[in-house]
């Protein structure tokens, strides 16, 4: 029986770094929609058992094998993970909706701050933050992992130019940087 | 300008689609009479002053929210999510049932 | 001329530049201005309106004659400022506004007509005869008039924008702003320092005096190493704040890339937005000119150039310098000229009392009454104690004192104070929330004071921020008298060649004030309109308050009472290409792809834009040399065989909850409680003011589950409409919706063959009984998860096969591959939308904003058995009726005929014109299944008119036909084939 080939995103894309930044996708295996007006012990111990809680606005809980990044009232992503044992809230998929890109290196704050309206310095958004905020005119969920690292979920379809504004942005920065 | 959105924090003005006066929150009961329809729909103050109208967080958290802001001096007075406030007449639930 | 032993250039970097053709050596540091006045060139421009020679007037961006093209990689940015642009090797520019040449231009002619083109002269000449006015007089107009030429190519250098946040920003690096971010950087508050200069420093580098005991420019250096220390600081040079605005936020522009050679990935500028907590606006003061007589020519300079000039750069503008001033502040114009071996011809001060004791000739109670050299000046003309003389002179130093470069604070519409005693505006106390005005922006004149002011600054910012305020000593430096007598103009006994200019870059004359004053354009706003003072680059810098003085005088005012024109962003122009960084071509908005995207650019499909996505408009295959062929073939490929669309882009909502059911019921007008599981009903949306907001088909995968499609165009709307409903009217309902229209691809499967292609990738095949035509449930596709629906959008039997995104590209060209070996194919656009129109179903061509359910003929599908959104609004009169314009459809009389959308309709024999006017039509396509033009339109009380011929006029696209009105279902109108 043939079997349907899978593609991610932006398959076939190699990593790019300029000035010390680097970026790349991420293989997003799973992701599902978790919404519960109320987190109820059911649900919680069902996260528990994966190795995450559901955040608070603006925040994720967990982060390389299973990831519940918040997205809305009452709602979060969760990266990663089987949702098929959870229970006491309204789940859906969205593992094929979004592509998922890493940026990484001294100064990917700034980088991003060309294109993101938001505070991304390391004080005000810290290791374990993330945020809703636009990428230039894209819905995009951002969370930073560590001091100089972001990994950021925009629309599959959108993809391709999540990537070019990103590089660009970079690239202005490296330029900026050989003027002495 | 920037809004400031009880949950994701203050914002810029372009992460939010603005729809128009909280009038909309007002929405009269199916048999009201057309008055009621026109004041909802139409109908309008324009103050120079303070006014509440309505914007949807659209590159945020999805949530509508109920601005207060002075349209003289342009300081915005505060915000609360439109889902706290638990407005929409009995015929709205009313209408939903069978 | 080059002085030696002074200046902050780099003197052992030369630099080669070229102006007007002519190459010449500067070194790095200079501007083009400085290196320009070191090599001896005084003329640098024509005037915009008399051509008149010019030269440069100040050493800053506030500069109105030294206004250059600069020329690089084929491109011409015009009007930049010579005193800005920092020169580099290989930079190369020219003057502007003249033809031949700066020295000899042709359009000086206009010089002699001046009596005749005097303010507001266009509102009153030009006129007759008529004809002449388009033909002649504009055409005139238009190629003697602008400022600098553009290459006429595309722009296509590289600019940016970007977001900063910081605790306080501090405008301005002078004594004041530099004092202000060391007390706010000490205290540990986030500080952005931007100077629009590419130092910092402001006056301190142009100037000689102390301040710790330390030349200024060293104690510059020390505080700004320090500064850069700290990781708390941001320092921007190049970085000009254009602009205040709501909330903190405060645009700049930066000159990123200007002052170097291009290079790739360097942009040219990059615009800021920064929102600041609190700020400090420390941008000094432009000094002031002077109106006397012949007060424009080249070698005429502001007195705080001329030092600037000699301090910074090391040039000495002139070898006889004079200088007339009216202030105590000016005379160190001439001391450190003096002090450094220029000779100084003399003071001319007109303040009676003023002091004598210098090293040159000083005249108190003295005026410039005239000067000669028209290409550079030679001399001028005095009025001393009732006697007249003459000094020869090559630069003569002018100030009329200083005025506070006030502007930002008035961004948010405040006006600013007058102040007697410095005869200048100030800013108005509090008149920006956050935004503290110090130093000579602040009306402080003296070194001492901005020091001072800066620091106090810095401390209530640091107290409105709740921070603990750190220690910071003021170091000693000047407090010298400012001693200011205003003197606006000096009185000409008139005549063409004794003007008093006032607003240099528009030719604005004293004349033309007292003139506008006389026609009773008396409101400073009328002035400014009528004369067009203060509507030039430098947009007044140089000319506001004393063209505001002489219309006082005129109107028997006083200055406060005349008041100022109002305060706009930018303060400098800013480029529009910086405003839009990233958005140019294709940058404008995101593209959107689909899975099948490449699959579908292999066969050649051309892609239209729809919305953001990028869709396939046809399929061409070898021999096929128009669209129509393509189309029409496509179309009985569907018809007769099999074809393949990819329709992911419509919105695809998830509706979840034990109460989606009551949610629907209350969105759509129709009942969708009563669907059964694993079933599909088309549905209808109002907006609430009764006009239909969207169709569209969801389906029931679960009790408590549904799935809704939109139109592609209304996804966002539509998803925005149900969070407000959601959140607005169903508080405490159990019921959740989220997007999931980039989660599946699906593609339409259409055609006689459709079942036989769909049972060959299905895991298990469908049977027709079980899944009849509205039918839908979860099917797998080669091993993977899939949902299948029976819905058709062309009228044949039809499904649409969704699976996860990430197979889309696979699914589709295995999809692709088995429809060509059974006669089919891919289809795109055009097809789909020619396949719609034959069965009469509508797009948002027909739902475009203003048609209700009644009037596409729907009206039965509001259910009377509950409310809904829109329902009670629908039923407002004027609404349904006769008189409304209804869906009909449209078949041309004559077979090859072509219909256009938004050809409008009459009625035949009524005169083609609005009142006549009986509608439009929307969407039209030929009709491959029909042999003909098939159009969708609206017409006045259309259903009553089945079989009517209209008038179909269309005057853009040349098209007068005569058509029937018909069904607007052309073909099968039962429905036959759907439901095999």
């Amino acid at each position: 029986m043939p079997s349907l080939i899978a593609k991610t995103p932006l398959e076939g894309t190699w990593p790019v770094t300029h000035g010390g930044l680097t970026l790349a996708e991420v293989e997003l295996t799973r992701v599902t929609s978790v919404s519960a007006p109320k987190v109820g012990r059911d649900l919680a111990a069902g996260l528990k058992a994966l190795g995450v809680s559901f955040p608070k606005p603006n925040q994720f809980t967990g982060f390389d094998a299973v990831r519940m990044v918040w997205t809305s009232m009452d709602q979060a992503f969760m990266i990663g993970g089987d949702p098929s044992g959870l229970s006491g809230a309204v789940m859906t998929d969205q593992s094929d909706g979004w592509a998922c890109l890493r940026l990484e290196g001294a100064g990917a704050d700034q980088a991003l701050m060309r294109l993101v309206p938001l505070d991304l310095r390391r004080d005000a958004f810290p290791p374990g933050a993330a945020a809703r905020a636009p990428l230039n005119h894209m819905q995009m969920i951002l969370m930073r992992l560590e001091p100089d690292c972001f990994e950021l979920l925009v629309f599959r379809s959108m993809a391709r130019t999540a990537w070019h504004e990103i590089e660009e942005a970079m690239k202005s920065l490296a330029a900026r940087a050989g003027l002495v | 300008m920037r809004i400031p959105c009880p949950l994701c924090g203050t914002r810029d003005r372009r992460e939010f689609y603005y729809y128009g006066s909280d009038d909309y929150l007002n929405r009269p009961a199916a048999d009201a009479p057309a008055a009621a329809w026109d004041d909802m729909l139409h109908n309008r103050d324009n103050p120079a002053g303070v006014t509440r109208d309505l914007w949807y967080h659209e590159t945020g958290c999805a949530q509508w929210l109920a601005v207060t802001r002075n349209t003289v001096t342009h300081e915005i007075l505060g915000s609360e999510l439109v889902a706290d406030l638990k407005t929409g007449p009995k015929s709205a639930r009313k209408g939903g049932e069978k | 001329m080059r002085i030696e032993g002074k200046g902050l250039i780099d003197r052992d970097s030369r630099v080669g530049f070229r102006f007007d053709g002519r190459d010449y050596m500067g070194f790095k540091g200079d501007t083009l201005a400085s290196a320009l006045l070191a090599n001896g060139v005084r003329l640098v421009g024509r005037s915009f309106k008399y051509h008149r020679p010019r030269g440069i007037l100040t050493a800053g961006s506030e500069e109105p004659n030294a206004l250059v093209e600069i020329l690089e990689d084929g491109q011409q940015t015009p009007n930049t400022r010579a005193t800005v642009q920092e020169i580099f090797d290989g930079l190369q520019a020219k003057s502007q506004n003249r033809w031949p040449s700066v020295r000899f231009d042709a359009l000086a002619i206009n010089d002699l007509a001046a009596p005749f083109l005097s303010a507001g002269f266009y509102y009153k000449t030009f006129m007759w005869p008529r004809a002449f006015w388009e033909k002649l007089y504009e055409p005139a107009i238009r190629r003697a008039a602008g400022l600098g030429s553009l290459s006429g190519r595309h722009d296509e250098a590289v600019y940016e924008k970007a977001f900063a946040f910081c605790d306080l920003l501090v405008i301005g690096s002078g004594p004041a702003g530099l004092m202000a971010a060391l007390t706010a950087g000490r205290a540990g508050a986030d500080v952005i320092l931007a100077d629009e200069d590419a130092r910092m420093g402001g006056r301190l580098l142009a100037e000689t005096g102390t301040v710790g005991g330390q030349h200024g420019p060293d104690w510059v250096e020390e505080v700004l190493g320090e500064l850069r220390a700290m990781p708390n600081v941001r320092l921007m040079t190049r970085t000009t704040v254009t602009g205040v605005h709501d909330d903190g936020t405060y645009a700049a522009l930066e000159r990123v890339g200007l002052h170097v050679a291009p290079r790739p990935n360097l942009p040219r500028e990059c615009f800021w937005r920064i929102v600041a907590r609190q700020a400090v606006l420390a941008s000094g003061a432009l000094e002031r000119p002077i109106a006397f007589p012949s007060n424009d020519r080249p070698g005429i300079m502001m007195a705080g150039a001329v030092r600037a000039y000699l301090n910074r750069w090391g040039v000495a503008p002139g070898k006889r310098v004079t200088l007339f001033a009216n202030t105590d502040a000016a005379r160190a114009t001439a001391r450190d000229l003096m002090a450094a071996g220029v000779k100084v011809a003399a003071i001319i001060d007109p303040r009676p009392d003023a002091s004598t004791v210098e090293d040159c000739p000083v005249y108190a109670g003295a005026q410039v009454i005239d000067t000669a050299g028209r290409l550079g000046l030679s001399r001028i003309t005095i009025a001393h104690r009732g006697s007249e003389f003459r000094i020869e002179t090559d630069c003569l130093a002018m100030s009329g004192g200083w005025n506070p470069t006030v502007h930002l604070t008035c961004h948010k519409g405040g006006r600013p104070v007058w102040n007697e005693a410095l005869a200048a505006f100030v800013p108005a106390p509090g008149a920006v929330a956050g935004l503290i005005p110090a130093g000579s922006a602040n009306g402080a004149m003296s070194t001492a004071a901005c020091l001072r002011e800066g620091r106090d600054a810095a401390l209530s910012a640091l107290a409105a921020l709740d921070r603990s305020a750190p220690d910071v000593p003021l170091p000693e430096a000047e407090d010298d008298t400012y001693g200011i007598a205003p003197l606006w103009h000096v009185p000409g006994k008139g005549g063409m060649w004794k003007r008093q200019w006032l607003d240099f870059a528009n030719d604005v004359t004293v004349k033309d004030v007292k003139l506008a004053a006389q026609e009773n354009y008396a409101s400073v706003e009328h002035m400014k309109r009528y004369t067009t003072q203060g509507m030039a680059p430098d947009q007044g810098k140089n000319s506001n308050v004393a063209a505001l003085a002489v219309l006082a005088d005129a109107t028997g005012r006083g200055i406060p009472e005349t008041g100022t024109t109002t305060f706009r962003p930018p303060f400098a122009p800013v480029s529009v290409a910086a405003m839009g960084a990233g958005g140019r071509g294709k940058g404008f908005a995101p593209q959107r792809f689909l899975t099948s995207h490449e699959a579908s650019l292999e066969r050649g499909a051309p892609m239209i834009e729809a919305g953001m996505w990028y869709r396939p408009s046809y399929f061409p295959r070898p021999g096929e040399a128009t669209w129509r062929e393509a189309c029409d073939r496509e179309v009985a490929m569907v018809r007769h065989a099999v074809g393949i669309c990819d329709v992911s882009t419509l919105g695809k909502i998830d509706i979840q909850g034990r109460d989606a059911a009551r949610f629907l019921d209350f969105v759509y007008t129709n009942t969708f409680s009563t669907l059964p599981v694993g079933r599909v009903r088309y549905g209808l949306m109002l907006r609430e003011d009764g006009h239909v907001m969207d169709d569209g088909t969801t389906a029931r995968l679960g009790e408590t589950h549904f799935l809704m499609t939109t139109t592609t165009a209304a996804a966002g709307q539509v998803m925005r409409h149900l969070d407000f409903v959601r959140q607005a009217y169903c508080a405490g309902w159990d019921v959740h919706c989220l997007s999931v229209t980039e989660n599946w691809a699906q593609f339409a499967v259409a055609g006689p063959k459709a079942r036989a292609l769909l049972n060959s990738v299905l895991d298990a095949p469908v049977d027709p009984e079980a899944f009849p035509f509205m039918a839908c449930g979860p099917v797998r596709v080669h091993g993977v998860d899939a949902r299948l629906f029976r819905i058709s959008f062309s009228g044949e039997e039809g499904y649409e096969i969704a699976v996860p995104a990430r197979y889309g590209e696979a699914l589709f060209r295995d999809l692709l591959a088995r429809a060509e070996t059974m006669g089919g194919g891919p289809y795109g656009m055009e097809a789909l939308n020619v396949l719609r129109l034959e069965k009469g179903f509508i797009t948002h061509a027909e739902i475009h904003g203003r048609v209700t359910a009644f009037d596409i003929g729907m009206e039965r599908m509001i259910s009377p058995k509950k409310d809904c959104i829109g329902k009670a609004a629908a039923q407002r009169p004027g609404l349904m009726g006769p008189e409304r314009e209804q869906l009909v459809g449209l078949k041309p009389t004559l077979p090859d005929q072509m219909l256009t959308a938004g050809a409008h309709l009459f009625t035949p024999g009524e005169e083609v014109c609005r009142a006549s006017d009986q509608g439009y039509v929307t969407s039209v396509g030929p009709s491959a299944t029909l042999g003909h033009w098939i159009g969708l339109a609206f017409l006045k009380n259309g259903r009553a008119r089945n079989g009517e011929m209209v008038r179909v006029v269309d005057h853009l696209r040349k098209i007068d036909i005569l058509a029937e009105v018909c069904d607007p279902v052309f073909h099968d109108p039962e429905g036959r084939k759907l439901r095999a």
